[in-house]
């Protein structure tokens, strides 16, 4: 055995990011298709005529209150884990779960003013598109909402702090672009009547 | 930031990294089916994307059948149709309608994207980037079985009595919504769309995955500009899928609550019957832009990745570098960017706005430059080259030639004035049977016999190869190309019968050519099918670079177990295509080789390479080399 010198030049580890944090913001984008699709389907079926007029329901604008206030309450979630304040994520992160299904509620309920004023999903595609759009968001608010509840068991379990925070972000993300995808329908419905 | 360990890729390391071992532990179960494993994920999409390929085959000579004798009796086919077929023996005109629309959703998704980008993006992302596996192997998984799930509710919707889905592939409304229609457009369309969204969602797994890990798990030194070109069209591939399926979703959801639940998103003042529908103020052309602006994205997506696959097999077996690598680059991204843009070319007939029409004609031709700049420097890598002609490159020249047939056409239709004339006649299926169809169909196969020895570690026979290349390349233009002259007459697509109509009755002779010619090249596919289940189990043991290439999939052994390489991962030092490099001693320089180990060859700027990345970051490293 003789040992030798030999120069290797280093190259380096290419830049990179979490995969699943990667992934999900993949994730995001196709959803943010769909919506995007039905947007731009709404738009040009619009153009075309026979679109029958009528005004959102009210409660939309108390569901986008809740709905940004437990995007703060997710938020201050995060915060906490950071800093390892137990107490105040399981509390945080509940907050945000009952928030979630307030809106839902909320929705429903916007629904029942929606048929009060005779607009139902069968009929004018007007009144079909605010039904799928708000009811299409309504199932990925779900989807949410599971994810919350995990993260509440994670919580008790203490798995989640300042040096385990990859499912909270996972989860804080999705929220606010739930949040964000709400605001979004709520103003192109508003501002395409 | 130096780092003070460096390895000398030539050497193997003996000791290992825990957690994978060159054999996978685990019973059959999670060792052939439920397996993590990108590897096995990606022969059990070949396996069933070739099942597939031969379901879809079949369905195609029977319509053939029908259009090329449309006098014979086919009553010998009685154990296969039963109930499908007429008390003369012919097939029922309603179930010719579905053998069309099945061949299409099947040879498009199943085959072309599952088949194609499953396969061969799960095997090779992972071992040409150098990672252990993808980003998420149980996402990978679940891909697969989302797929297998959504093969058997297609497969079903074959076998129920009122037929599968027949409004054909692109399902327009309100054939497709209103099961009054046809009888294909009850049970069986609401199979078809559960179907659809099932593979749509084993897709968005797929792609997901797909860019997360050309991303985020390359190896040390494999910068963007040193991957292989097959990963590049795997990358575009995936992103062009995860923007366009979901609007499939979108416009398939629409469809679900038209058909199911009363809405009115297509159908507006449909009578049967003399009875007017209750449906008001939808609109049929939304459906058209919807599932075109997938559908275009679509064609792009079975192709791109046949292009990547030909790219390194050209490259390989000319043993030149690829021409124009950077431009390869570029116009595979400028054809997914176009691609976006172009969907309303399927829909000039529409009555749509002469002004929007001439738009779309412009961004529609603007597709053809990148295309051209691939074919030239496909040929110009070609040129001059060391050619050594495997099954493999000649299925990519096979496709190459291909590509640029069916491309030209393409150039027709593309103007919206032409199109009013060629529209939904044979002109149009002869165009993307070529360009589609068996470019992609070619590039899968050239896929296939090149990485076949790293797939399953034993070789495929070569003659047996150039038997089923000289057939299927013979065959196919014999099929597709007289369709260009039926196609000018006028003869419309999807239509069961001609012979009522004095003026198409000329082409009797040649629907019979073509019809001849689909079932001798279908007949060519078993010798391929023998080929791959012989070699499987008999073949020559493949020897580790069987094709001395470059790339890193190369580098793992024979059968490269779970975790792809026994040591570490090879570092990448060079791009893929240092082959007949002047002064080397072989004619190809595996990635992994770094220039210091090469002066012999080294361009000027490559030698300031090393000293540029020494000065850098210190990495000089002194190790000892054993003897
Ligand atoms: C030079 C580039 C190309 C141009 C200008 C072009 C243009 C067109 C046009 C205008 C049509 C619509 C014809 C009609 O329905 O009347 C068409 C149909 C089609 N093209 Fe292309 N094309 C090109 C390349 C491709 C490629 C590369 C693919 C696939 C890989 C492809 C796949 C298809 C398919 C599948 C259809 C028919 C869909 C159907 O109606 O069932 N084309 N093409
Ligand atoms: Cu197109």
């Amino acid at each position: 055995m003789t040992s030798e010198f030999r120069i290797v030049e280093e190259p380096k580890q290419p830049l990179a990011m979490n995969a699943k944090k990667f992934a999900m913001w993949l994730f995001l984008v196709s959803v943010g298709m769909l919506f995007a699709a039905f947007s731009s389907a709404y738009i040009v079926r619009q153009a075309e005529g026979n679109w029958v007029d009528f005004s959102l329901p009210s409660l939309f604008y108390y569901t986008t209150a809740i709905i940004v206030l437990s995007g703060i309450s997710m938020q201050w979630a995060y915060f906490a884990a950071k800093k390892d304040e137990f107490g105040k994520v399981k509390t945080l992160v509940g907050i945000t779960a009952v928030l979630g299904i307030a809106f839902l509620v909320g929705q429903v309920i916007g629904w029942r003013q929606l048929t009060e004023s005779s607009i139902y999903l069968v009929g004018n595609p007007s009144g079909s598109f605010v039904y799928i759009l708000t009811g299409l968001h309504g199932a990925h608010l779900i989807g949410g909402i599971v994810f919350l509840i995990i993260v509440l068991i994670s919580a008790f379990q203490m798995k989640i702090h300042s040096k385990n925070l990859l499912q909270i972000e996972l989860c804080v993300t999705y929220w606010h672009f739930l949040g964000g995808l709400w605001i979004y329908l709520f103003v192109f419905l508003i501002l395409n009547r | 930031m130096a780092a003070t360990v460096t390895h000398s890729p030539a050497e193997v390391h003996v000791h290992d990294e825990h957690g994978h071992d060159e054999h996978a532990h685990g019973n059959f179960w999670t060792t052939y089916i439920f397996s993590e494993d990108h590897k096995v994920i990606a022969k059990q999409f070949l396996i069933t994307g070739m099942i597939w390929a031969l379901i879809g085959g079949i369905l195609s000579v029977l319509f053939r059948l029908q259009l090329g004798f449309p006098e014979a009796n086919l009553s010998w086919l009685k154990p296969l149709l039963g109930g499908w077929l007429t008390a003369e023996g012919k097939i029922d005109p309603e179930f010719y309608l579905a053998l069309v629309t099945m061949h299409g959703t099947i040879m498009v998704f199943f085959v072309l994207t599952a088949g194609l980008s499953g396969t061969f993006s799960n095997f090779l992302i992972p071992l040409q980037v150098g990672a252990r596996d993808m980003a998420s192997g149980f996402m990978n998984m679940l891909s697969y079985w989302f797929f297998f799930l959504s093969s058997v509710v297609m497969l079903t919707s074959l076998f129920i009595s009122t037929g599968p889905a027949a409004g054909g592939w692109t399902i327009y409304p309100p054939l497709s919504a209103l099961p009054q229609a046809i009888s294909g457009s009850g049970l069986g369309m609401t199979l078809w769309l559960v179907s659809m969204a099932l593979f749509i969602v084993s897709s968005l797994l797929g792609s997901i995955n797909y860019i997360t890990t050309v991303i985020n798990l390359r190896t040390k030194g494999m910068t963007f500009t040193k991957l292989p070109l097959t990963i590049w069209a795997f990358f575009f591939t995936a992103i062009i899928g995860i923007l366009a399926f979901p609007v499939l979703f979108g416009a398939a959801l629409l469809l679900i609550f038209d058909r199911s639940f009363g809405t009115s998103f297509y159908l507006s003042d449909i009578y049967i019957g003399g009875e007017a529908l209750p449906n008001q103020g939808g609109s049929p052309i939304l459906f058209q832009h919807l599932f075109w602006f997938l559908g275009h994205p679509e064609v792009y997506i079975v192709l791109l990745p046949a292009l990547g696959l030909s790219s390194e097999i050209i490259a390989t077996n000319s043993r030149k570098p690829i021409f124009g690598y950077k431009a390869m680059v570029g116009s595979m991204m400028f054809i997914a960017i176009l691609s976006f843009v172009v969907w309303a070319h399927h829909m000039f007939v529409t009555g749509m706005n002469p002004f929007l029409g001439s738009i779309f004609t412009l961004l529609t031709l603007i597709i053809a430059v990148p295309s051209a700049v691939k074919i030239f420097n496909y040929v110009t890598t070609l040129w001059k080259g060391n050619l050594i002609f495997t099954p493999a490159m000649l299925f990519s020249i096979g496709l190459v030639s291909f590509f640029l047939t069916g491309g030209i056409t393409g150039l027709f239709l593309g103007n919206s004035a032409v199109d009013i004339q060629l529209h939904d006649t044979y002109f149009v299926v002869a165009h993307f049977h070529l360009v589609m169809g068996s470019a992609s169909f070619f590039g899968m196969m050239a896929g296939v016999y090149h990485w076949f020895p790293k797939m399953f570690g034993r070789m495929m026979d070569n003659r047996l190869g150039y038997i089923h290349f000289w057939l299927t390349f013979i065959g196919v233009y014999l099929v597709f190309f007289p369709m260009h002259y039926i196609g000018i007459a006028g003869f419309p697509r999807r239509y069961y019968t001609w012979t009522t109509f004095e003026t198409f009755s000329g082409f009797a002779d040649l629907n019979m050519l073509v019809s001849i010619a689909a079932i001798i090249t279908l007949s060519a596919q078993f010798i391929f099918i023998f080929n791959f289940v012989y070699a499987i189990f008999r073949g020559k043991k493949a020897p580790a670079n069987p094709w001395n290439s470059n790339t890193l999939e190369w580098t793992t052994p024979r059968l490269p177990g779970h975790g792809n390489w026994p040591g570490e991962i090879p570092t990448v030092y060079r791009w893929p295509y240092d082959y007949s490099k002047p002064g080397a001693k072989d004619d190809f320089i595996p990635q992994n080789v770094p220039y210091s180990e090469t002066p012999e060859s080294n361009f000027p700027f490559e030698n300031e390479q090393i000293k540029l990345e020494l000065g850098n970051n210190g990495a000089i490293v002194v190790e000892n080399k054993k003897h």
